[in-house]
């Protein structure tokens, strides 16, 4: 299974990646980070193919992916 | 397991400073990305404008010269001719190169300076909070233009990619965007060959990226990004402008 690494400390929550991933993986959380920021979780690791499509357009470069 | 995506090597690990949803960061790593795939990054200045964009030092792993308003183009060309072994790339807004600094990108194009030029184009003057800038679309709203920008008062807003694809000395010019996976792929592209022009002495390599500033425009990240497809891309088309080909180097 491909391996996301989410440095949510560092997201803004802006849900850039959520919209554009096509598996609908990502969601926005109701936690709070330490910027202040709603940041963003893998609410479906199950669904994820390691497309990478998530990190390529966050503008925070958040997040990792491995396979 | 093997990387997929990760964080390129010139980028540092400081976090951006911009508005959340804001391009700069997509297409400061994209920079950075390009850095990393020619191998550069020993041996590259970067002369950087005033704008948002102006902690690039603080971003990339490699040196930069911090630039009076609009003058970057000015600021490489010495850096260049002086220094012609090095790499030497100029990041500007719209405000910077296409209003203040209009004289010393048209000239640095026209001598063919060997540079290459990533110009961010968000239809604003970010920084200061969302001043008409010279690329600001007919009817926009800004805080200087409150009932939308009018070409009766304000002209046209100004197409750079068009204009300076006509200069000799540019050898490649594009316009791209990074709103969806498949634009910013093409964009990637035309970064990447805006690098080789300069490694392959071809003049100058322009790429005009259409960018979001959701702060300044007022809207939610998304609304931003769709904006983009929207409004800007119908007025300001993408593409490659001009390519010099192998023989025809200048
Ligand atoms: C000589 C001079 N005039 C004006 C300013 C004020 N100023 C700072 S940033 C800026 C506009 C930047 O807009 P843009 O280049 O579009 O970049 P963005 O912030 O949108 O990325 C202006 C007018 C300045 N710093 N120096
Ligand atoms: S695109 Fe990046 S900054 Fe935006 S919500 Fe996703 S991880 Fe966070
Ligand atoms: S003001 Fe606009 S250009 Fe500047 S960081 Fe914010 S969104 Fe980006």
């Amino acid at each position: 299974m491909p391996k996301l690494v989410i440095r949510d400390d560092r997201c803004k929550g802006c849900s850039i990646c959520v919209e554009f991933c096509p598996k609908d993986c990502l969601e926005i959380t109701d936690r709070l980070n330490p910027l202040g920021y709603r940041p963003v979780g893998l609410r479906d690791p199950e669904a994820c193919t390691g497309c990478a499509i998530c990190a390529r357009m966050c503008p925070e470069v958040v997040i990792e992916v491995w396979k | 397991m093997k990387p997929v995506f990760v964080r390129p090597q010139s980028l540092t690990d400081k976090p951006f400073h911009f508005c959340p949803g804001c391009h700069h960061g997509v297409i400061h790593r994209l920079v950075a990305e390009a850095i990393d795939r020619f191998g550069v990054r020993e041996r590259t200045i970067a002369a950087a404008s005033v704008g948002c964009s102006v902690f690039l030092y603080d971003y990339f792993d490699i040196d930069v010269v911090e630039s009076p308003h609009g003058r970057a183009p000015a600021v490489a060309t010495g850096i260049k001719r002086t220094n012609p072994d090095k790499f030497v790339f100029i990041y500007q807004g719209d405000g910077d190169l296409a209003a203040i600094g209009t004289a010393e990108i048209i000239h640095a194009a026209n001598r063919g300076e060997n540079l290459t030029v990533v110009f961010v184009n968000n239809t604003v003057y970010g920084m200061t909070g969302g001043q008409m800038a010279p690329t600001t679309l007919l009817g926009q709203p800004t805080t200087t233009s409150p009932y939308g920008r009018e070409f009766g008062q304000d002209g046209y807003p100004i197409k750079m990619t068009e204009m300076l694809a006509q200069l000799e000395g540019v050898g490649f010019a594009a316009r791209v965007a990074v709103d969806t996976p498949a634009r910013l792929a093409q964009a990637r592209k035309a970064v990447f060959r805006a690098f080789e022009t300069q490694l392959e002495e071809k003049g100058m390599g322009f790429v005009e990226i259409l960018s979001s500033c959701p702060t300044n425009w007022g809207m939610k990240p998304l609304e931003a990004v769709r904006r983009i497809e929207r409004e800007m891309i119908p007025y300001f088309p993408l593409g490659v402008y001009k390519e010099r080909k192998g023989s025809d180097a200048l």
